[in-house]
């Protein structure tokens, strides 16, 4: 009896001491014992938490290699001081919370990065601020993170000299949401990125593109907002990419898209929105993707097709004032553009079945002489091309003669 | 001057055929806005119908008008008058009528589905613009056809044969000099062609406002300069007005020197 008290006694000291180092926790301050952030992590015992004070701490290479959290709720600054890495994450379950990291070192060599997160497992990084830097946010093989509320805010000038907002390399299970990336080269960039969720993040006025997906697959993002991008969103070489409810706008420019699909298989693209850009959906190369309840409002091209695709279905989408609606490169057809609304037509419903009894041929012979003589561009809407379109769309010879909408809605679909 | 302007644009007032021509813009605003309620979409449609329709009204009522009256033109050419003062307050007295016509029958809809709430009030205005001075152009182009041409059926084929030529064959020709030369730079080509049309060019204004996102995107130094600036705009709008001093300008000089 004695000694089971004397090993219960033992035990909930063990315990409580235990206990109190994780809910004890490590303070960095200006005037504490312990001044940098470098040697308040290195005193941390795994699973603890260590909070920084306000203040600017000029430090960099801060490597983080156990469990911590690593914690503010106060203005503090990490200044790297142009050299390179700012933090470095090696450990597995670790948070970083609440600060403002600025000038990170620039190199033609290395890809420097405020934060970068090496081969860990369960990270957290949220309320970031950062500025003045290469790369933002750096993934190198790491898995099931969350990065959530990070505001990026670069000053890109050249694609060759700058880096990515938040970039991901053979990193699975990622997280990314409500966050704000603005000025970089690539907003978020994936490569060999398997099963990431992008969700609610504000991606604008990047040199490149607003979110890049290289050899990524199975992927979903939705209820993004990519605006001003040098040739907004590009996804390429991916399989099963699920892109929802997202806004495209405002991206103009001869190579600028709204969306860049290239050998893309078995996406679906369902509710987003395509206003004012050069070209909507640039598509080439892809197989078997539904386009579904997407509104394509003042684009210059909605969809330009520019060969290989096949088994694409288009149906319930709004097409609403775009200089074209469809434009294809070959006599070839395999899509199906059935069931959509196209504010371009002007046929009429006798049946009062909600769907237009002559159908619509969304592709014009002009969007093709535009093809071929870019120069005759300056001609839209002039009443010879009028003529020539009209004439076109009752005996096509130009454009494939099965690609037509043969229910077309008459309602917008809402 | 004033007082030949203020007779002629008095009795064209008085003229069925000016009430019919603002009849005719009160039906369509009126139509398309009840139709789609919506004052971009309207206005879009409204630009495709002005750059074809205000031309060819203009040619013909100028052309009319310089035949019907031209008895009292002979008059008034017994009397002292400035032969300049004469036949230019003719030409203004009907070119205003129709811009008065254009801007009211357009105007008046427009303003009662509340035009100025909305965003649409700038494109409205260009469009507004633009119609104003294609009729002056087309009229000072009519009057100009009619004093070279005694005889009225003459006068008339060549007033119809204009428009259908600036309105349809024009751009049939430049686009094929296009295609035909598209192995050269074209951009100048392309931008000088342009400014012989006055009908182009207002349809390049409205292009500014509608197709920019498509206009950007061809890769063209020039035309990007052009597209993407002001430059486009008040270069087409300068254009436009030398098309309409030049005409006016020869109806002087033309009147000055015919012998009647």
């Amino acid at each position: 009896m004695q000694k089971a008290a004397q090993y219960s006694l033992l035990l909930l000291f063990v315990f409580s001491s235990h206990f109190s180092s994780v809910f004890s926790q490590i303070e960095v301050c200006k005037t504490c014992p312990i001044k940098t952030i470098k040697e308040g992590i290195k005193q941390a015992k795994p699973h603890q938490k260590v909070t920084v004070k306000a203040g600017v701490y000029k430090e960099h290479m801060i490597l983080i290699d156990k469990p911590i959290t690593l914690f503010t709720n106060e203005k503090v600054t990490i200044d790297g001081e142009d050299k390179d890495d700012i933090i470095q994450v090696l450990a597995d379950s670790v948070t970083i919370d609440g600060f403002k990291i600025i000038n990170v070192g620039s190199s033609h060599v290395t890809d420097y990065s405020a934060i970068r997160v090496d081969r860990s497992k369960h990270f957290l990084i949220q309320n970031i601020e950062l500025r003045n830097i290469f790369f933002g946010i750096m993934l190198a093989k790491a898995k099931h993170g969350t990065i959530r509320n990070v505001n990026v805010y670069g000053d890109a000038v050249h694609q060759h000299s700058s880096g990515n907002a938040i970039h991901l390399w053979h990193s699975n299970h990622i997280l990314i949401e409500h966050n704000t990336l603005v000025k970089s080269r690539d907003g978020i960039y994936l490569e060999f990125s398997d099963d990431c969720i992008i969700s609610n993040n504000l991606s604008k006025d990047n040199l490149r593109y607003g979110l890049h997906f290289m050899f990524s697959n199975r992927d979903e993002y939705r209820n993004n907002t990519f605006e001003n991008n040098g040739a907004g969103v590009a996804v390429m070489f991916s399989k099963e990419i699920q892109m929802h409810d997202n806004h495209f706008q405002f991206n103009w420019g001869s190579a600028s898209y709204g969306l860049l699909l290239k050998e893309i298989n078995d996406a679906d693209i369902v509710g987003n929105t395509f206003e004012q850009n050069t070209i909507g959906i640039n598509v080439e190369g892809t197989n078997r993707i539904n386009y579904k309840n997407n509104t394509f409002k003042r684009n210059g091209w909605a969809i330009k097709v520019n060969g290989a695709c096949y088994e694409n279905v288009f149906t319930q989408n709004n097409f609403l004032y775009n200089s074209f609606d469809v434009s294809y490169n070959s006599k070839m057809n395999n899509n199906s553009f059935n069931e959509n609304f196209w504010s371009g037509y002007t046929g009429y419903d006798l049946d009062d079945n909600g769907f237009g009894d002559i159908p619509y041929r969304p592709v014009k012979l002009f969007s093709y002489v535009v093809n071929r003589t870019p120069n005759t561009i300056i001609l839209m809407r002039s009443l010879f091309v009028d003529i020539i379109d009209f004439s076109e769309s009752v005996s096509p010879a130009f454009t494939p003669d099965n690609l037509m909408d043969e229910r077309p809605l008459m309602k917008q679909v809402k | 001057m004033l007082k030949i302007l203020k007779y002629s644009f008095y009795d064209l007032i008085r003229s069925r055929w000016s009430y019919v021509y603002l009849l005719f813009y009160l039906i369509l605003g009126f139509v398309l806005l009840f139709l789609n309620n919506d004052l971009s979409k309207a206005v879009i449609t409204l630009m495709n119908v002005i750059i074809i329709l205000v031309p060819l009204i203009g040619t013909i009522f100028g052309v009319m008008y310089y035949y019907n009256s031209k008895e009292f033109t002979e008059l008034l050419l017994a009397q002292p008058i400035k032969r300049s003062s004469i036949f230019i307050g003719q030409y203004l007295g009907v070119a205003l009528s129709l811009v008065m016509s254009l801007v009211i029958g357009l105007g008046l809809p427009f303003v009662l589905y509340g035009l100025f709430e909305s965003s649409a009030i700038w494109d409205f205005s260009l469009l507004l613009i633009t119609g104003a001075m294609l009729t002056m152009i087309f009229t000072a182009l009519a009057f100009n056809i009619a004093l070279y041409n005694e005889n009225k059926i003459k006068g008339f084929s060549y007033a119809i044969l204009l428009w259908l030529f600036l309105a349809v064959i024009y751009d049939g020709l430049f686009l094929l000099s296009l295609i035909i030369f598209e192995t050269y730079p074209l951009d100048k080509f392309t931008l000088i062609a342009t400014v012989f049309n006055p009908i182009d060019l207002s349809r390049i204004l409205i292009l500014l406002k509608l197709d920019i996102s498509a206009l950007l995107g061809y890769t063209g130094a020039i035309f990007n300069q052009f597209f993407g600036t002001s430059i486009g705009l008040f270069s087409a709008l300068g254009m436009l007005l030398l098309w309409i001093i030049l005409p006016v300008w020869n109806i002087k000089r033309k009147a000055q020197k015919k012998d009647f």
